[in-house]
């Protein structure tokens, strides 16, 4: 579904991502995982189109990204539920919602709020409230929901986890997992390794811009210098 | 009844005011810059009501109908060639620019039109009289306001309702993130300048019709003064526009009215220092503290 190749990015003079290779297959969920500044972000950016690489390619669904900007990439069926969640705050969760439904036609934006509502039924309760005072959780899911809306073949998730509470971050994986049940080909940039790898098919460990070690879900879980680095022993 | 008259006068002087604001307050709601060319568009879109009636002999309707047609080229235009190009540059770039455009319409202007003052007819001629020898509304103020009231419930229809509307309010809280729904940022920037610029061409032939003084500056001062507007009523709010145009037209009224003619600006710019010391993001604006 998603090959990256030989991708180099920079801010400026710094050179973020260096030589990253990596694929997502139908179906699967596939994490990146890594420190902090390892450049999980970044390459999440790049694949969406906000940021650019200057060497190698992606393709999506047998197309060549290339310099198609961002908000054409969404049309080809890709979602990106950015870090931070990015949620229009002063617009209402239904609002955000159909934001989500951009790209498609007005019949479609019904029954995609009627699947998201199922979903999330917290966000159904709250439609009309506006976004911004809706707790952490629920700005995350609401984050997903609105991605979730374009009907993507592809979902990317970055740090969906970020900021919440123990409980939140069992319920997003939970949900994560659901998504997966169902067919949804998820690519998940996480901090929680733990987590990450455990929903994972399969994971790639990123360290200053690098790809290090990939594998399995397990075999990364079971990986000596993986449980070291970012499993805490 | 002076007193009444100078109410009305305010109010319709306000009401232009208030749809020259909403330009400004639009385009830095989503752009977050300070158009400041914008009052110039004003005078342009004068110009093109005032060769189009006095010259070619069209009705006023057409007119009217001419100079919005091309406010809205010149306002995509300018987005096009000034500002698009900075999108990524510090503010005070984009800033000064926008000061040079100014300039540059205001010289154009000149060239085209030459410098000489010109008495602009007014679109709609005559007023309504109440109490005969005391107080009387003229046509232009009454159309002044039905026009920014219309241009008020038009411009909340179209961003609470429609799809184009909700993107533009996306697009000016957060544009990667309106990028990541799939909305064409650059194409909505354009509109919104487009929407603006129509905004100063009706508000242009308004103030014309009702001050009918046309010369290149003609736009300048209005639109410093509505510029002030917007900040009154907290820039990037559309109530805000419309609150601090209508305040600013009433004071301004009432200060030429009662305390001195040529102390009236001074008077404005006064209360509006006054009203930032209390409210720093104006009457309706939300200070929104940045979070950690």
């Amino acid at each position: 579904m998603l090959t990256v190749d030989d991708i180099n990015v920079y801010y400026g003079a710094i050179h973020a991502i260096k030589g990253v290779s990596f694929r997502v297959d139908d179906g699967e969920v596939v994490t990146l995982i890594g420190a902090n500044g390892a450049g999980k972000s970044t390459i999440l950016n790049t694949v969406c189109g906000l940021l650019h690489s200057r060497t190698g390619s992606i393709q999506f669904l047998d197309k060549t990204l290339g310099n198609v900007p961002a908000h054409k990439i969404v049309e080809l069926g890709m979602a990106h539920v950015p870090e931070g969640r990015r949620i229009f705050q002063q617009m209402t969760v239904e609002e955000n919602l159909e934001m989500g439904a951009y790209t498609r036609a007005r019949a479609d934006i019904e029954p995609g709020l009627e699947r998201v509502y199922e979903q999330f039924p917290r966000l159904k309760e709250r439609r009309k409230q506006v976004a911004g005072t809706l707790s952490g959780g629920e700005q995350q899911m609401l984050a997903m929901g609105r991605g979730l809306m374009s009907d993507p073949k592809l979902l990317m998730l970055d740090e969906p986890s970020m900021g919440l509470a123990p409980i939140l971050v069992e319920q997003i994986f939970d949900i994560i997992r659901k998504l997966h049940q169902a067919g949804t080909t998820i690519l998940l940039v996480e901090q929680n390794a733990r987590m990450a790898l455990s929903v994972a098919d399969r994971g790639y460990v990123l360290e200053t811009g690098k790809i290090v070690a990939t594998g399995t879900g397990d075999e990364l879980l079971h990986d000596e210098a993986v449980k070291k680095a970012y499993l805490g022993g | 009844m002076s007193f009444l008259n100078n109410a009305i006068t305010g109010i319709s002087l306000g009401s232009i005011y208030a749809i020259i604001a909403l330009g400004y307050t639009m385009v830095y709601g989503i752009a977050k810059m300070l158009n400041f060319a914008h009052g110039d568009v004003i005078m342009v879109g004068a110009y093109v009501c005032f060769l189009a009636m006095g010259n070619a002999g069209l009705p006023s309707v057409v007119g009217v109908l001419l100079a919005v047609a091309v406010c809205t080229v010149l306002g995509i235009v300018i987005e096009r060639l000034a500002y698009k190009p900075l999108r990524a540059a510090p503010s005070l770039a984009v800033l000064i620019t926008a000061i040079g455009v100014s300039y540059l319409l205001q010289n154009s202007a000149q060239i085209l039109w030459g410098a000489a003052t010109k008495t602009f007819r007014p679109i709609v001629e005559g007023s309504l009289v109440l109490v005969p020898g005391q107080l009387s509304i003229s046509y232009v103020a009454i159309l002044s306001v039905v026009c920014c009231i219309v241009v008020m419930v038009a411009l909340s229809v179209f961003t609470g309702q429609t799809k184009m509307g909700k993107a533009m309010r996306a697009c000016s809280e957060d544009k990667a993130a309106a990028q990541l729904m799939g909305i064409d940022v650059d194409a909505t920037i354009s509109m919104t300048f487009a929407i603006g610029s129509a905004l100063a061409a009706i508000a242009g032939v308004l103030m014309c019709s009702a001050y009918p003084v046309l010369s290149p500056t003609t736009g300048s001062l209005p639109g410093i003064r509505a510029f002030t507007a917007a900040v009154f009523g907290g820039i990037g709010s559309v109530p805000g526009a419309l609150l601090g145009g209508i305040l600013l037209g009433v004071i301004e009224t009432f200060a030429k009215a009662y305390i001195s003619t040529d102390l009236s600006d001074a008077v404005v710019f006064a209360v509006l220092i006054i009203v930032l010391l209390v409210r720093p993001a104006g009457l309706l604006g939300k200070y929104v503290p940045e979070k950690v």
